[in-house]
């Protein structure tokens, strides 16, 4: 697929996404207690659309490699709770949410590729809180990028990287992209990923 | 630095290229597969404890209904209610309103009330084609005489997508009144739109051979002919007062010959039975076959909800500023 991005620097190679979600899922472990009897009954992660699910997919194969826990993973798609979705020129795509598990009082990872002004983190808390009442919801990106706009604090990090407003961050993951890695880039005005 | 990694597959949103919703004749395939997955993820919502998401919050959508409707108007009610937008009724009772005229003052009231967008149900075809000229308003058609109900259409695909793996070669037969049915005629555009075969089976009195040529169906008056190879037979209302018209000699009759019964569900083990509803039992179907599994009306209704829900979210104005 032709991109009109324009390459800065690449923040992270496939080695180094690999070797990051590896800590990442010995983080979660730590707030697991892997050696709970019900430790898959009291967590679960949610990997938001589109590359947090498949990121969060990764955590769940480690820490079952791992400890041998089976933690339950859901996707979710906040298009709904968008506080920009009537700003936009063309009504973004829509795609599936699916929480195969109740979300009420069990510790759920919220999992995304990037955070950056945090109001798809805040819509993702709302549409959470709608499906029930967590016990506690821990933020886990692969970059925060800062310039936050609301106050939505990250629980476990990959690598924060100072960036300016107009660059983008663009986390590729090989199930879906040509290959794994993260890329600082610019893209031309308007150009929306 | 290693090099680039992009997408694999390009995004496959295809947005809509109409500004209302006022048949389905312009709607392409890709339009109408994009209102039908967006609808899938609103009906997960319809499932869930909270059945309500903040998404049209600041939007006004105005129901002008010049013609008695109850599904139809609940439905966009609470499809607009689900995404909390806010709801106005307008609805005229009466028909003694001279149509031209009132129409065109309708117009003037719905833009100085600034409403984003106006669903309506007229008797006289194209009363929102001609809505659509006069404001800047999106407007939803929800039934215009026999002309169209593009949401209906819509609805009953997406009930038939979650019993069928495809479209494509799907046999699928109208049965009833088609010569008064907005529904069979939104149907046809969209069936034959996603590739699917149409047959038209009913009296030849209410039955419009011309449409054959016109929009590329097959016509039977024979109902033994519409079932067989039919994958889902959709069963149109018999409108009680035409009785008097003389399009066909009576009830019973009726029943007798183009009454779907627990004989046909027999004789074709796999077909399923819709029907927009209300139903006359013991009319159009069997008493029997209107609860039989395979009569998937009542999830007809359901999947109303959520469609209207996609259709209002896709065609809902953008705000001005961003």
């Amino acid at each position: 697929m032709v991109s009109d991005d324009r390459i800065k620097a690449q923040l992270m190679t496939a080695r180094d996404l690999e070797r990051t979600l590896d800590r990442m899922a010995q983080q979660i472990l730590e707030l697991v207690d892997p050696d709970a009897e019900n430790a898959a009954d009291q967590f679960a992660l949610v990997g938001m659309q589109t590359r947090g699910v498949y990121l969060a997919q990764r955590l769940q194969d480690r820490i079952e490699a791992q400890e041998n826990i089976d933690l339950p993973l859901g996707m979710l798609d906040v298009t709904m709770y968008r506080d920009d979705v009537r700003m936009r020129l063309e009504q973004p795509h829509m795609q599936e949410t699916r929480i195969p598990f109740s979300v009420t009082d069990r510790h759920l990872v919220l999992v995304d590729d990037v955070v950056f002004t945090g109001r798809t983190g805040r819509a993702a808390l709302d549409a959470l809180m709608d499906l029930g009442r967590p016990a506690s919801v821990h933020f886990l990106v692969i970059i925060d990028r800062g310039h936050r706009e609301l106050p939505i604090a990250t629980d476990i990090v990959g690598r924060e990287v100072p960036t300016l407003p107009d660059e983008e961050v663009r986390v590729r993951v090989d199930e879906i992209d040509d290959a794994d890695g993260v890329w600082l880039v610019e893209t031309p005005a308007d150009a929306d990923r | 630095m290693a090099d680039y990694a992009a997408p694999l597959a390009a995004d496959d949103s295809t947005p809509l290229q109409h500004r209302h919703l006022l048949d389905l004749s312009a709607y392409s395939r890709e339009e109408i597969l994009h209102i039908l997955d967006t609808a899938e993820e609103f009906r997960a919502v319809l499932d869930r404890p909270i059945r309500q998401v903040p998404t049209l919050q600041g939007t006004t959508v105005a129901s002008l209904f010049f013609e008695p409707s109850t599904r139809t108007k609940l439905s966009f009610g609470l499809a607009a209610g689900r995404l909390s937008a806010e709801t106005l009724s307008l609805s005229k009772s009466g028909s003694s309103v001279k149509k031209g005229e009132t129409l065109k003052d309708t117009a003037r009231n719905v833009e100085a009330m600034k409403v984003d967008v106006v669903v309506m149900r007229h008797s006289s075809p194209g009363a929102p084609h001609f809505l659509s000229r006069r404001t800047d308003s999106v407007i939803l058609n929800a039934g215009d005489g026999a002309h169209a109900h593009p949401t209906q259409a819509l609805l009953d695909t997406l009930t038939m997508k979650k019993h069928v793996d495809t479209f494509e070669d799907l046999d699928v037969s109208i049965i009833g009144d088609i010569t008064h049915s907005r529904v069979a005629r939104s149907n046809i555009n969209a069936l034959t739109t996603l590739g699917a075969h149409v047959t038209l089976c009913g009296p030849a009195t209410m039955l419009p051979v011309e449409m054959e040529q016109a929009m590329d169906v097959r016509t039977t008056t024979n109902l033994g002919e519409a079932l067989d190879g039919c994958d889902i037979a959709m069963a149109l209302r018999i409108q009680m007062e035409r009785q008097d018209e003389g399009l066909f000699p009576s009830i019973r009759e009726y029943h007798m010959q183009y009454g779907i019964t627990p004989e046909h569900l027999e004789r074709h083990p796999d077909l399923l039975i819709m029907h927009p509803g209300p139903v006359n039992r013991g009319v159009e179907l069997a008493n029997e076959v209107v609860d039989h599994e395979r009569a998937i009306i009542l999830s007809q209704v359901t999947n109303g909800v959520a469609l209207r829900m996609a259709v209002l979210y896709l065609l809902a104005p953008r705000r001005e500023e961003a």
